[in-house]
């Protein structure tokens, strides 16, 4: 088993269990988690952790819907493939535009924290607005 | 870990959804001391397996609703069930463990002495669990209970509590006295043992900073009653922190921020050249306001620093044929 250590930060916006999702994929891009490997129990997150084990079971479920792990029953939670990378090539526009952004705010006198901050409130504002699709859908089924 | 495996248990593994059971039920439950309600009108449904944080200001009648569960105080008005037995009973008092507050241990006794009362007082003791918890914080079991830290005696009145073997644990403010480095061991055994067997935890507690990390659902009482009930996740996703540049926003004569119409505003406040606003939007968020997700921390806060807001009872903690308002 691969020790996974998890870490709960109090962020806006990032609920715990995406957290937990986010940094297992993170573990997986950089190598430290395989395919195969197994995933820690609830109880031994909870234990190094203290992370609540219904917290980890909902991002183990999570990673399940996504195909990036499977319960199995009795055993464990193993990783099954590899979650499918969403940093883009290099090369590509993305990276390319930003770079060109960052340099023209850098000159523009701005310092790196109000570079970073403006980019965070952008964020805030499209992270948030997909945010909202997720709650109007939810709303659509009404009281469970 | 071995450990001896009990009967009494319930388990959550793997994706089986544990909603389906309801661990507590409160119905317009309430408790008056003389002329003074310490607790009015509690109506909310707790799931098995949650692990609950019940927070409020002092007064708001957190202790007067954790003894009424455990059975220790009668309700002036409404009722309260633990697996549908009524609180008080004994097939209720079999299945909840309540540690108060100041944690009554005897000073002159062992921990092993402690643990054997334990074991005489309660049929379904497991030992081995009691013994392996207090192992696991490094204590000795011939130590003298007067001898041991804050930290220690916590996780001795924590064993008694857990090897009871109880479906619902009840506690009082666990964390309070605790340096940080306990605190987080305390808070990882006992959440092992949620993991372990499905237990539900309903705990008061002053640190809300540190509760989203602990809990998965949360209550909130006022001393108007229960502003808050439901699952953490939810209760974060159906709330929206806005701010603005003070000079684009006026206030309304009643002295809310004007432009937040469409919205309920749980709590609003100036501060030199920004305005902020809590909300539960009816809408989307209009010019100049932009919009950010709450950390659990602000939403709680805000409900306590406004005591009157209207109450947000989410689905799976309202109790059917009760006048409590819905979200969703």
């Amino acid at each position: 088993m691969v020790c996974m250590k998890y870490r709960i930060e109090r962020r806006r916006g990032v609920a715990a269990y995406q957290q937990i999702v986010e940094q297992t994929k993170r573990a997986l891009r950089t190598g430290t988690l395989r395919v195969g490997d197994r995933l820690p129990t609830a109880r031994e997150v909870a234990e190094t952790c203290a992370v609540n084990p219904n917290t980890t079971l909902k991002a183990y479920r999570e990673l399940e819907r996504e195909g990036v792990v499977e319960l199995r029953q009795g055993i464990g939670t193993f990783v099954a493939r590899a979650p499918e990378p969403f940093v883009p090539d290099a090369g590509s526009t993305l990276h390319a535009e930003l770079y060109e952004w960052t340099e023209r705010a850098l000159r523009s006198g701005m310092a790196e924290d109000d570079v970073r901050e403006l980019l965070e409130t952008a964020l805030a504002r499209y992270g948030d607005a997909a945010g909202d699709v997720l709650v109007t859908e939810e709303r659509k089924g009404g009281p469970a | 870990m071995t450990r001896t495996s009990g009967t009494s248990g319930t388990t959550v593994r793997g994706t089986a959804p544990h909603e389906a059971r309801v661990a507590l039920e409160l119905r317009e439950l309430g408790r008056r001391y003389g002329r003074h309600w310490a607790l009015r009108n509690a109506t909310f449904r707790l799931p098995a397996g949650r692990v609950c944080g019940l927070v409020g200001p002092n007064g708001a009648g957190k202790t007067t609703m954790l003894e009424i569960i455990a059975g220790l105080r009668r309700p002036t008005r409404g009722e309260a069930t633990v697996f549908g037995a009524p609180a008080g009973s004994a097939e209720a008092r079999a299945r909840v463990s309540f540690l108060p507050q100041e944690k009554p241990l005897f000073t002159r006794f062992s921990v092993a002495d402690t643990l054997r009362m334990g074991r005489e007082l309660n049929p379904g003791w497991d030992q081995a669990l009691a013994e392996d918890f207090v192992r696991a914080g490094s204590v000795a079991l011939d130590a003298k209970v007067g001898s041991l830290s804050g930290g220690q005696r916590t996780r001795i009145a924590l064993a008694v509590a857990l090897g009871k073997r109880p479906d619902l644990v009840l506690l009082d403010e666990p964390l309070a006295e605790l340096d940080p480095l306990v605190r987080r061991q305390t808070v990882g055994a006992l959440l092992a043992e949620v993991a372990e067997r499905g237990i539900t935890v309903l705990m008061s507690s002053h640190l809300v900073a540190e509760l989203d990390t602990l809990c998965d659902y949360l209550l909130l009482v006022s001393r108007g009653g229960l502003r808050l009930a439901g699952d953490v996740d939810e209760l974060i996703s159906v709330h929206r922190l806005l701010s603005a540049h003070g000079d684009a926003v006026v206030d309304a004569p009643d002295g809310t921020p004007a432009g937040l119409e469409a919205h309920t505003v749980v709590q609003a406040q100036r501060e030199r050249r920004q305005v902020s606003a809590l909300v539960r939007p009816g809408g989307p968020v209009t010019d100049p306001w932009t919009a950010a997700a709450p950390t659990l921390e602000e939403v709680v806060l805000a409900y306590l620093e406004q005591g009157d807001a209207d109450a947000l009872i989410s689905p799976n903690s309202h109790v059917p044929g009760t006048g409590t308002e819905v979200a969703a």
